[in-house]
């Protein structure tokens, strides 16, 4: 997030060039798809019953799991950015290893620690007769261990380049730290936030590896859109490509929507 | 993902096994494309294999048959394919990448798998219809799914699955895990997995045996190594090997 007005005349064509190759090369894919997506059946695949199931079950625990990488992450965010504690930049690392361990691996991992069997949730199991793995629910735990991690990065950054000699002096006015947190770091961090839950929201959608390893597959519980488009391709490609074709357009939509509604016109704000 | 990820990984591989082919005129780099179900006893039929036959070097590339017949179909570079099931053969076949027809070289059949030491003492398909059961396996396009299907009909038992795994790994990982409690995979698939799991027989009258198939591709350059392979399969120290692993004749 810069706030520098950037002017397209003073671009040198070698960096050009290469942003061109970059945008080649996040665009062939997707014309690859449309242009092998057998468009003459998208009506009969995507009337089926199976693929509304599936998209709704995607956007809710999606939906739900950027809310809570909001209420955990930010506070997270927060801590990791203004307090100096001991072991700062080693809970930093914890909170986004998650981005780097190949997501099955995270599944099992969420077994041992929340399965029936891991360190807490026999006591979940136990105790409350909680359960998680195959359940709705076990889908937002794992869509929440791999995206949340985005939306605290995002919101990090931003909250380190805030200037935080408005929070000082607030803070010598005599408000408290978490009211100087809601009346001005939030509001200052707010297309951050938004970016950052869109992220967490975009990486929750396309999940894969950690929801079949850790809450399985099954339709109407736990097979999001990924998990039905992926194993669509065993049996029926043509559906797996409209299927990945709906998901692309979906989350494209909210995407692009997410940025002009909130990060261009913010922006602007900040530059004029 | 996983899929497009190998897709990238082809022309690299591509240009990999190029580069040896080259490097070497002597060995002859024969490159497999088998089921993963496989995985344990192709390592020792490949190092026999190559013991027999110096000029060879083999390199197996292991995934769910379902994955390597599109895999193939999208021109992953590979001298044979071994198949777990007819079906992903007839994928290949019909495409019209198979050098001659598929032969069949060595039999499966399925088992239960539960948790060690069994401990909600299951001894019958019968009980994997208990809804508090946590039955797992994989959709009936997937060989094991469709062959799991076969012998709960066979018994006239329904299930109510906890969850369709993408392949049969994931079906002996949750089990062995203790978060699923039962699940049907192939009797070598228990045996592999050593004393992580235990096995129930199935009687034999619903019990069904799985074919495994291996066919040349017809864009090799290897055919006659790929031959001496496939023939290697049937031989009798080739059918030695599978016997070792629980695998029956074909």
């Amino acid at each position: 997030m810069t706030r520098q007005r950037s002017r397209q005349s003073s671009l040198p064509w070698p960096m050009l060039a290469l942003a061109g190759v970059s945008v080649a090369f996040f665009t062939l894919p997707f014309a690859g798809l449309i242009w092998r997506a057998p468009w003459s059946k998208v009506t009969d695949i995507l009337s089926e019953k199976s693929v509304g199931t599936a998209l709704w079950l995607s956007l809710e625990t999606s939906l739900i799991t950027a809310l809570i990488s909001c209420i955990f992450g930010v506070p997270l965010a927060w801590l990791l950015a203004r307090v100096n504690f001991p072991g700062r930049s080693f809970v930093r690392a914890l909170a986004t290893l998650s981005m780097v361990l190949p997501p099955v691996v995270g599944g099992v991992a969420l077994f041992f620690s929340f399965g029936r069997r891991g360190l807490f949730g026999q006591y979940l199991n136990d105790w409350f007769g909680i359960r998680l793995p195959f359940t709705t629910a076990g889908v937002v735990i794992a869509q929440c261990f791999v995206a949340m991690p985005f939306l605290v990065l995002t919101v990090e950054a931003a909250i380190r380049q805030l200037d935080s000699r408005y929070e000082d002096a607030a803070r010598t006015l005599g408000a408290s730290r978490l009211y100087v947190f809601r009346r001005i770091t939030l509001p200052s961090i707010k297309p951050a936030l938004v970016a950052g839950m869109a992220l967490a929201w975009a990486r929750a959608l396309g999940e894969f590896g950690a929801t079949i390893t850790f809450a399985g597959n099954l339709p109407g519980t736990t097979q999001t859109m990924p998990l039905a488009t992926y194993l669509a391709l065993e049996s029926d490609p043509e559906a797996a490509l409209i299927l990945s074709m709906l998901m692309i357009t979906v989350s494209f939509v909210v995407l692009v929507g997410l940025r002009d509604r909130w990060l261009g016109h913010q922006r602007n704000d900040l530059v004029s | 993902m996983r899929r497009l990820a190998s897709l990238v990984m082809i022309p690299i591989f591509g240009v990999i096994f190029a580069g040896c082919a080259s490097s070497d005129d002597t060995t002859t780099s024969l490159r497999i494309a088998a089921t993963s179900s496989l995985t344990e006893v192709f390592n020792d039929v490949g190092e026999q294999f190559m013991q027999a036959n110096p000029d060879i070097t083999i390199a197996f590339n292991f995934a769910s048959s379902s994955d390597l017949a599109l895999q193939i179909s999208q021109g992953l570079p590979a001298d044979v394919f071994a198949s777990a099931d007819v079906k992903n053969m007839a994928k290949v076949t019909d495409a019209g990448l198979l050098l001659g027809q598929s032969v069949a070289f060595t039999t499966n059949s399925l088992e239960i798998v539960v948790e060690k030491g069994n401990p909600l003492f299951i001894d019958s398909l019968a009980q994997l219809a208990d809804p508090s059961l946590l039955f797992v396996t994989c959709p009936i396009e997937v060989p094991i799914g469709g062959y799991t299907a076969e012998v709960l009909r066979n018994a006239g038992v329904t299930v109510t699955p906890a969850s369709l795994e993408e392949n049969v790994k994931g079906i002996l990982t949750k089990v062995a895990l203790g978060e699923a409690d039962a699940g049907i995979v192939y009797r070598t698939d228990i045996l592999a997995a050593g004393n992580s799991v235990t096995g129930v027989p199935i009687a034999d009258n619903v019990n069904v045996t799985t074919k495994y198939l291996v066919g040349a591709l017809r864009d090799s350059q290897n055919q006659d190594a790929s031959q001496r392979f496939i023939i290697f399969l049937s031989s009798e120290q080739g059918q030695k090997i599978f016997s070792q692993f629980g695998f029956g004749p074909a």
